[in-house]
């Protein structure tokens, strides 16, 4: 274990921005989303969450995948390069973690994704744990402890002090790398502040929420169920719940007219929106409840009975603080739990 | 809130109205959600008080086309909406039994975050009862309180007034919140130098996740489908590409709700990264005033709009240099 | 900002409107007036039939300046049309005045049939503006540069 002081974080960003690229909290606009590391960045590193999610380090929102263009009366194809210069993600919080790992089950079971695999493998996580949990967050439901990241680089922050925890290879080269500013101290602290941030999360309202009846086997008899019919019907059918979270994944594939030659490239999907899956033939959920239904279904019951009972869901809260008609999957979750199901 | 609750009660059960369009208590102190209630018992969970900002005239567009009438709680700005929606022939009049709501100005959720209030368990001061100035906190972290003022939205800081635009009864008092000017901060952005106001659009701009969320809740943006979600256009309605698309995506959706927009302001109130888009809007309401005549959408439900209208000696486009 | 001006060839989209402005152009044609090839005319119906995003997609497709023709007002072939056309524009440039887009990079003029020597120098002050400006950097695709 080693630590380093709060203001000497600035030292270390710089340091590890000499020869790889940092995403860390930023503050932009007044608003907090991991971004690019530059000198004059406002980093944030108190905000709780970041108000999209740093999946956006491994699978962006849009990512060009080939180029063709025009050469004489031949059409050339470029695809893009792979990530191929290492980075660091600083300061993603146990969910955030959580949620690679669920990207990971999707891209890099076969056939791999080779631009996922390329981040992934030049990616290193230095993970934080969260000092103050907050009311939306429900990590804990989903078996994750906040107050223990499990990432290549754990830290914590206590009383100005940022401590650090390699626990993997690539967090061994990193803080190797980083040594010279870092001092070895023991974990007497850090184990203070653990058992601290375990009694907030034990006081948090969401705590008590059970996914009893929610895996893969509940398919036609939550499928069926009526309670969607009531649900969907304040959700204004906008992508926020789907782009701030940390583990949607579904992408979609378009094309762009450069006027000299089109650019392909994928963009995070939403199940919310009309075109989602759209094919010749038209959609094949026609109606918003469906489409409702679908992103839930999916969370709780789709990808648990392809992931041996993994949820697509890390209780980030995210989706909590940012819908725009106030709905959730905790509401969806007590709306089951009250009813049993299947009136 | 009792009132309201007996008299839709009362409402349903004379068999005036077949469902009650409010908003129903949620899980946490500050997240009610837009519901539909069609049983006295259902009605136990209706809620109202500061943190019930959603404009439900949107919603009046699907309740319209349904059975029989739907009871509807609007607050004075929500009128303009359900006017404006009207006057376009997207929500039924008869269809709608409008009990017209007081309001003491609209909390923001964000806003208290923002204060550093965080952990929240339980809120007072919210209710609308309450003639409380402070909203106080029971949070995990201690108890905290703020003014009700600090906590509104944007919009409530430049209310348009008391008065209901359209409603069939009224239930509880309002208050004045105006303490601001509603176009100081447009204002503020066309002193600026051009490079001045692109840095300053760019930056805001650079922050949108195309969630669409500004559209969706927009109670002017009423088309079947919308512009943005045909498969046809070539610019991606999901996904940040480049810079432009945002620019382009908030200019056209700006100006789509141009002389319609009642400057309800719950684009701003929506938007997952807090993106000020009502200046937007606000910027074409200004234009409007000052070059066509002070108009107010949604104020009545037969005056000519500004962009469907026009005089033999309007301003030339050239008046932009000019200005 | 450094741009050559010997270099750099704006490039102009310019609207025009079938019954006026386009046969004004024609008439500048036939007339041998000259104006700079940098300007690409499309046909349109009417000035009104100018959406926003027809402007807007001319920039991002890389256009310097775009300019909208039209017959004078109360002149309109389908009687009022450029009325609207008058309205959507002001309210359009002022916004992307408003947005820190040069204000000269956009321009509503009205030329009639007969005004082909309007239409030729339009067209020449028009180029010589947007050649003061310089190319268009702020409202543009960067896919569809290079």
């Amino acid at each position: 274990m080693y630590k380093i002081a709060k203001e000497n974080l600035t030292a270390l960003f710089r340091l590890m921005a000499e020869d790889k690229a940092l995403y860390l909290p930023v503050n932009n606009a007044g608003q907090v989303n991991f971004a690019a590391w530059t000198e004059d960045a406002e980093v944030d590193l108190d905000t709780l969450k970041s108000v999209k999610s740093p999946k956006d380090a491994f699978f962006p929102q849009s990512e060009n995948l080939y180029t063709c263009y025009k050469d004489g009366k031949k059409i050339k194809i470029e695809p893009e390069e792979l990530q191929h210069q290492n980075f660091v993600v600083f300061g993603m919080k146990a969910c955030d973690v959580k949620g690679v790992e669920v990207l990971d089950k999707v891209f890099l079971s076969e056939p791999v994704d080779t631009f996922y695999a390329a981040r992934r493998a030049h990616g290193t996580i230095v993970a934080m744990a969260c000092h103050e949990p907050e009311e939306t967050c429900f990590c804990k439901v989903f078996g994750i402890d906040c107050a223990e990241p499990v990432a290549d680089v754990a830290t914590w922050m206590v009383e100005g002090e940022l401590y650090w925890k390699a626990l993997t290879e690539k967090g061994e080269a990193l803080t190797k790398a980083v040594a010279s500013l870092l001092t070895e101290t023991d974990e007497a602290k850090v184990e203070d502040e653990k058992t601290a941030i375990r009694a907030i999360v034990e006081k948090l309202p969401y705590m008590n929420l059970s996914l009893e009846g929610w895996n893969g086997d509940a398919l036609t008899e939550k499928f069926d169920s009526p309670i969607w019919e009531e649900l969907y019907k304040p959700c204004l059918a906008c992508g926020t719940c789907t782009f701030v979270c940390p583990t949607c994944q579904c992408y979609d594939i378009k094309d762009y007219d450069t006027g000299h030659g089109v650019q392909r490239y994928r963009c995070w999907d939403s199940c919310m929106y009309s075109d989602f899956t759209m094919m010749a033939h038209g959609n094949n959920r026609t109606s918003q409840m469906q489409r409702f239904r679908q992103r839930f279904m999916h969370k709780l019951v789709y990808f648990p009975a392809n992931n041996d009972g993994m949820y697509s869901c890390v209780g980030c809260g995210r989706c909590v603080e940012k819908c725009p008609a106030s709905l959730n999957i905790v509401k969806v979750i007590k709306a089951f739990e009250n009813q049993g199901g299947d009136r | 809130m009792q009132e309201l609750i007996n008299r839709a009660k009362e409402l349903l059960a004379n068999g005036t109205v077949a469902r009650v369009l409010g908003w129903k208590a949620g899980d946490l102190p500050y997240n009610p959600e837009p519901a539909f209630f069609t049983t006295a018992e259902e009605l136990d969970n209706f809620v109202y008080n500061g943190f019930c900002g959603a404009n439900l005239s949107k919603y009046m567009i699907a309740a319209s086309k349904l059975e029989g009438k739907t009871m509807v709680c609007l607050k004075p700005c929500d009128t303009y909406s359900f006017n404006q929606l009207i006057k376009e022939h997207r929500v039924d009049r008869e269809k709608a039994y409008i009990v017209g709501v007081g309001c003491k100005g609209k909390l923001s959720i964000e806003k208290v975050k923002d204060l550093g209030i965080k952990g929240i368990t339980a809120v007072s001061g919210a209710e609308m009862s309450d003639d409380a100035e402070t909203l106080t906190f029971q949070t995990i972290y201690g108890d905290k309180s703020c003014a009700y003022a600090d906590a509104m939205l944007e919009r409530c800081h430049v209310c348009k007034g008391k008065e209901h635009m359209v409603y069939d009864e009224l239930i509880g008092e309002s208050k004045d919140t105006k303490d601001a000017e509603r176009f100081a901060e447009v204002e503020k952005i066309e002193a600026m130098s051009p490079a001045e106001k692109f840095a300053f659009f760019q930056k805001e701009l650079s922050k949108c996740i195309r969630c669409n969320a500004c559209r969706n809740v927009c109670p002017a943006c009423s088309c079947r489908k919308c512009v943005f979600d045909s498969t046809k256009f070539d610019s991606a309605q999901k996904a940040n590409v480049d810079s432009f698309e945002e620019k382009m995506f908030h200019i056209i959706r700006a100006f789509h709700v141009a002389g319609r927009c009642t400057d309800c302001g719950e684009c701003s109130r929506v938007c997952p990264q807090g993106i000020p888009l009502h200046l937007f809007n606000r910027k074409f309401i200004k234009d409007i005033d000052e070059l066509y005549g002070e108009y107010q959408a949604g104020a009545d439900t037969d005056s000519k709009a500004p962009l469907t209208n026009f005089t033999f000696d309007d301003a030339e486009p050239s008046i932009v240099t000019k200005r | 900002m450094s741009i050559n001006n010997e270099e750099f060839r704006p490039k102009i989209v310019a609207f025009c409107c079938n019954w006026c402005s386009y046969a004004g152009a024609d008439l500048a044609g036939s007339s041998r007036l000259a104006y700079p090839a940098d300007v690409k005319i499309i046909r349109v119906p009417c000035s009104c039939r100018v959406n926003p995003m027809f402007i807007l997609r001319a920039f991002e497709k890389g256009a310097d300046g775009v300019i909208i023709c039209g017959c004078h007002p109360g002149d309109c072939h389908y009687s009022t049309g450029n009325y609207y056309a008058r309205r959507r524009m002001t309210l359009l440039f002022s916004m992307l005045d408003y947005m820190g887009v040069e204000n000269g990079r956009t321009r509503v003029e009205w030329v009639s049939a007969a005004e082909g020597v309007k239409f030729s120098q339009t067209m020449n002050e028009f180029v010589e503006k947007i050649h003061s400006l310089g190319e268009n950097v702020r409202l543009g695709d960067l896919r569809c540069k290079n």
